[in-house]
């Protein structure tokens, strides 16, 4: 999942110190998981802007809304309504992700969307409060060859052919308790019976499926609505 | 002869290779490399020219390198993968030898969180072995990663590191087969302060038959100070240092004699273990000390070829 975690208040407060009529959209997809921008979230945040207001001598107004998943058009869809009409909001604080800040400031073209998060990396909750990196969404997986640890996530140096001369005792040169990732896929296909894999050079990555190679994009033509069949929609 | 250098000559005809470190300085005065140079001529076969080392911001590699050919010295450009993609880099390595530079060097590079630009983006587009792979493309096939192909081909003795003294320890021996296979000539070692751990290494380098296809550089740094020696026991990443080395600096009235006599008994072990092919001296900040060195290990003066 994304995981991600909430501005400074103080730099959220100067994002949005000369509105006063304020929605904060929350998410309860994975931002809710990783405790940045859930309901919960949503609820903290408003109330340490009213705070922040009340030291700047103003009182402001906040409107929360958490929906299913920012990602998604279904989803942000009715925050269109607040765009619309007599509706005063004038600026939008969303604790979505990069996408879902993307998606809601598409569903309100004339109103201010901030981001209320800072979107971290793809990864997973390795104990209570404590979420590590595992994905780099490079496009072209290579998890056969390492014994399903990622090197190019794990790397600091998204190394293809070993660690490099800084790994000692299981670490990252990097310091900060970083497991080199090489000496778990190491010991794993060590555990495997595989290590003659690691024999093998690595030739150059192909890059142009990260994101060196511009903006993604996925198309998968049988579930493009242009070309359903009728047995499809049936 | 794949190169021409005098470094592939020396070790070719089999002689006890020296090759030794010239840091360029932290500003564009040519004086110091200059001053390093004469201080080093006659000491060493080659003198390796760090890139950017512990990422920090210094003059550049390549154009020390060519200060250094200037003078008549021989130098080995240290090419790190952290700076440049591989555009950058096989430009670089055109570069290289159309200014004469007959010696390269292929090394990952540390992070760039070591340095003096800590935020900054490292590229790693290439690591050191598909580095020494492409430098071998171009000089063997006269071709480019891409497949396409040069008028006329980069003459190179290219070279990689290996460290003995990182972990996993079984398979940094498999790290210089690959570098072997990929097409490096040579390889330095990190700094030896482990002997034991050092011959170790050898005895599987041998099992591999490797020392008898790569030609392979004992690394070693005179330490001036006991002090130092115990901050890199405890808190540099990929080196290890003996209690004996700490406690004879530690012990020693004169801490640099001590320090000098270390290096130079180093030297004769070094000797007698089978594959080892010279060593490259890495006398950080330290440079002076090095022509000391050489003469009391009995390396000087160096052959001329």
């Amino acid at each position: 999942m994304i995981i991600a975690e909430r501005k400074p208040i103080t730099e959220i407060w100067r994002l949005i110190e000369s509105y006063r009529q304020i929605l904060v959209v929350g998410c309860r997809g994975c931002v809710t998981v990783c405790l940045a921008g859930g309901a919960r979230e949503v609820a903290n945040l408003a109330n340490l802007l009213h705070l922040a207001a009340r030291e700047h001598g103003c009182s402001i107004t906040i409107l929360q809304h958490t929906v299913e998943r920012q990602c998604e058009y279904e989803f942000v869809q009715p925050l269109a309504a607040y765009g619309q009409g007599d509706c005063s909001i004038e600026a939008v604080v969303s604790l979505g992700c990069g996408i879902g800040v993307q998606a809601v400031a598409e569903c309100l073209p004339d109103i201010p969307v901030y981001p209320g998060l800072n979107t971290s990396f793809l990864g997973m909750p390795e104990r209570s409060g404590r979420w590590v990196e595992r994905c780099h969404a490079c496009g072209q997986c290579i998890l056969d060859k390492t014994g399903g640890i990622c090197p190019i996530a794990r790397c600091a140096k998204n190394l293809l052919n070993g660690p490099c001369g800084g790994s000692q005792h299981g670490q990252c040169e990097i310091g900060g308790g970083t497991d080199c990732a090489w000496q778990l896929i190491y010991d794993k296909l060590s555990r495997l019976n595989q290590l003659d894999r690691l024999k093998e050079i690595a030739l150059p990555k192909d890059w142009s499926k990260d994101r060196d190679g511009g903006p993604r994009r996925l198309c998968r033509e049988d579930w493009e609505e242009d070309n359903f069949t009728d047995e499809v929609r049936e | 002869m794949k190169s021409g250098s005098n470094l592939e000559k020396v070790l070719r005809a089999g002689h006890f290779a020296v090759t030794t470190e010239i840091g360029p300085p932290k500003s564009c005065d040519a004086e110091v490399v200059r001053r390093h140079g004469e201080t080093l001529r006659g000491y060493a076969d080659a003198y390796n020219v760090t890139d950017n080392q512990t990422a920090v911001v210094r003059l550049s590699s390549m154009a020390a390198c060519t200060i250094l050919t200037g003078m008549g010295l021989e130098p080995v450009l240290q090419m790190t993968c952290r700076d440049r993609n591989r555009i950058a880099l096989q430009s670089d390595l055109l570069g290289a030898a159309a200014l004469g530079i007959r010696n390269v060097l292929c090394l990952t590079g540390d992070h760039q969180s070591f340095g003096n630009h800590p935020d900054s983006k490292n590229v790693f587009d290439l690591d050191s072995i598909q580095l020494i792979h492409t430098a071998r493309l171009m000089r063997d096939k006269g071709q480019f990663l891409c497949g396409e192909e040069m008028k006329v081909k980069p003459r190179l003795f290219i070279g990689g590191v290996v460290n003995p003294f990182a972990d996993p320890f079984e398979f940094r021996v498999t790290r210089l087969a690959k570098k072997n296979a990929a097409g490096a000539d040579f390889v330095q070692t990190q700094a030896i302060l482990d002997m034991s751990r050092f011959e170790r290494f050898m005895k599987k380098v041998r099992e591999a038959g490797l020392h008898e296809q790569v030609f392979i550089l004992a690394g070693l740094m005179p330490i001036k100070s006991a002090r130092m020696a115990r901050y890199m026991q405890k808190n540099v990443p990929g080196m290890m240092v003996s209690e004996e080395i700490c406690q004879r600096l530690e012990k020693a009235e004169d801490v640099k004699a001590e320090a000098v006599k270390l290096v130079v008994e180093q030297i004769e072990q070094i000797r007698q273990i089978e594959g080892v092919a010279g060593v490259h001296l890495m006398a950080v900040a330290w440079e002076e000390i090095i022509p000391a060195i050489v003469e009391q290990a009995g390396l000087y003066p160096r052959p001329s070829l």
